[in-house]
């Protein structure tokens, strides 16, 4: 019999029957979470169905981070209609400030090979750490809570081998964005992707779960990398070694399809409005003069990714025509960059720093985009008014990308200034 | 029989169901007078109930927010037939009972009136002799569908055995 892929040995364990790609099966589900804009109709949907229990409610998680705080009265409503719950059925509650799922996740809850399901797309973010991550609408997530299962089917798997060594100013932003732009946005559709090959190799939690996070971007379920030293160390600095599982795919696995990238001859990449797969490389886009440049999410705002930034805007003042927002992803991450002196260089940099979560990146608050502005965004989506305006526009690049942006106040190469 | 009301490939879930309407989350029919806002302006408040949204490739691509179908439906839609949906978007679709058909739509033109067999799986427009065949959904799917959707599903059955 043919090898399986880590997919199909995380699917395997979770439905205790031997699968392979193309089956329907019901998994047992290991963690559940939703946030703020998914969860009000969570919580109804559970209402509905007459279950109003968490099958596991210390592995299900109710996450306030896209409307953190709340800028609205209505959405002042939601969180207490989401607070109540939690509090009445003993789930977890991740409150205002503490940042965004994904990243709490990485840190705190999250184990390697666990089946994780999230009310939110980016829910894949968890593959970094070799989990089957896979976002569901609020429905699925509310049946996955109150059943402590979901059904899927068992996804095929490309296999992309990224191998040689990432030139100065090119980060795994960029290695996401040139498969997007290669493959395109529905061009894993339905697939996981399970990423491999010595850069990745090399590559910390932190860049790993920026390609987790946009594997979405190209249409995936999920986005895995097998667990590995690098992730032991991770949850070991997060104090919680004993989480750590060795997973990966058999030599002999079947995939769909395998894909290269040679990482050395990467440059660093723009996607340009509006679509995610528009991308081009920088030297290709000419002048763009930009009005906010926004680092965090996700995708990008983890310590490693403010480091890159801060390094670039250390000593320097940002553009007077240009905001510069900075949003920690975590509260962790708040904390350590104020401990090292990060946060200061942004701000006397010019640039404005907000508490951990969502911030600018879906158009709810902390810096909403005006009728024709432009926004250079770490983020991982730049859809057609997604920030705001509908008539506004959204580019996307790497930390170092948004920093060279930040001082010069139009799109600029950040090779020309580290 | 319902109108077709075109849009092109890639229409997001950020098109659909805009950011900046976040707050209105809890109030859907409120929400729903801003659906595909930014791609036909005019769509909330002309379509008429039983009217299809007709796309290209990818439709429903980005967020998981659930809202992005349910308010098409509450607009009145009937079907969103595209030539391909996004995961999560098209799961979403069956869970709250909106048909997401897959087929080609080059060949329905805006303004066409069309209706829908699901029993047979085509699409028809009798005036120009259209007829488009779509495949079944998959056996899961259509017994969610066929039992209302995942909520009524869950509530007859309080398990997931499918
Ligand atoms: S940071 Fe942006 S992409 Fe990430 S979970 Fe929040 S809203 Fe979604």
């Amino acid at each position: 019999m043919a090898g399986k892929t880590l997919s199909e040995k995380i699917i395997e364990k979770h439905c205790g029957k031997v699968v392979s790609a193309g089956e329907t099966v019901i998994v047992n589900v290991d963690l559940s979470y939703v946030q703020d804009g998914t969860g009000p109709l969570t919580v109804r949907r559970m209402k509905e169905m007459g279950i109003e229990v968490a099958y596991n409610p210390k592995k299900t998680i109710f996450f306030l981070d896209h409307a953190s705080p709340s800028p609205r009265m209505e959405l002042s409503n939601d969180h207490e209609f989401m607070r109540d719950f939690a509090r009445k059925s003993g789930i977890i509650l991740s409150d205002v400030g503490n940042g965004i799922s994904h990243h709490n996740s990485l840190e705190k809850y999250a184990c390697p090979s666990d089946v994780i399901v999230g009310a939110d797309s980016h829910t894949c973010t968890n593959g970094a750490l070799g989990a089957f991550g896979t976002g569901m609408g609020s429905t699925d997530v509310a049946a996955a809570i109150a059943l402590g299962k979901t059904w899927m089917r068992v996804p095929e798997t490309y296999l992309v081998e990224v191998n040689g060594r990432l030139p100065k100013g090119v980060y795994s932003k960029d290695i996401i964005l040139h498969l997007i732009g290669t493959i395109g946005s529905n061009g894993a559709t339905y697939k996981a992707l399970e990423f491999t090959g010595d850069t990745i190799n090399d590559m910390s939690t932190a860049g790993r779960s920026t390609i987790a996070n946009m594997s979405v971007e190209a249409g995936a379920k999920a986005g895995l990398f097998s667990p590995d030293d690098e992730t032991r160390n991770f949850l070991k600095a997060m104090g919680r070694e004993e989480a750590f599982r060795e997973l990966k795919s058999d030599e002999d696995a079947v995939f769909e399809k395998k894909i290269q990238i040679k990482a050395d001859e990467l440059e660093p990449l723009i996607a340009v409005p509006h679509l995610v797969d528009n991308v081009k490389k920088i030297s290709e886009i000419g002048k763009v003069k930009v009005n906010e440049v926004f680092i965090g999410t996700s995708c990008n705002g983890r310590l490693e990714d403010l480091h890159i930034a801060a390094s670039i805007m250390k000593g320097h003042t940002i553009n007077p025509d240009t905001r510069v927002i900075v949003t920690p992803a975590s509260r962790r991450v708040y904390i350590e960059a104020l401990k090292d002196g990060t946060i200061e260089t942004f701000m006397e940099a010019g640039a404005l720093v907000t508490g951990a979560g969502c911030g600018a990146c879906d158009g709810v608050h902390l810096g909403i985009l005006g009728d024709g502005e432009v926004c250079l965004a770490t983020q991982p989506r730049n859809f057609k008014g997604r920030m705001g305006d509908p008539d506004s526009f959204i580019y996307l690049g790497n930390p170092a990308v948004a920093a060279a942006t930040a001082l010069a106040g139009e799109i600029s190469d950040p090779r020309e200034v580290m | 029989m319902g109108k077709a009301w075109k849009f092109g490939d890639s229409i997001s879930t950020d098109v659909i169901a805009p950011g900046r309407y976040f707050h209105l989350r809890s109030n859907l029919p409120e929400l729903a007078k801003h659906v595909l806002e930014p791609a036909r302006p005019e769509f909330a408040s002309e379509v008429k109930k039983g009217d299809f949204v007709v796309a290209g490739d990818n439709f429903g691509l980005g967020s998981s927010r659930e809202h992005a179908p349910i308010i098409i439906k509450i607009a009145g839609a009937k079907a969103v037939l595209a030539k391909s949906f996004a995961r999560i978007f098209y799961r979403n679709c069956i869970n709250i009972g909106l048909p997401a058909i897959t087929c080609n739509t080059d060949k329905i033109d805006e303004g066409y009136e069309i209706e829908l067999d699901m029993e047979k799986g085509v699409v028809r427009n009798k005036t120009k002799g259209m007829e488009l065949e779509f495949p079944h959904l998959p056996p899961v799917m259509n017994r969610i569908l066929q039992e209302g959707g995942l909520v009524a599903y869950i509530k007859a059955h309080k398990s997931l055995e499918i």
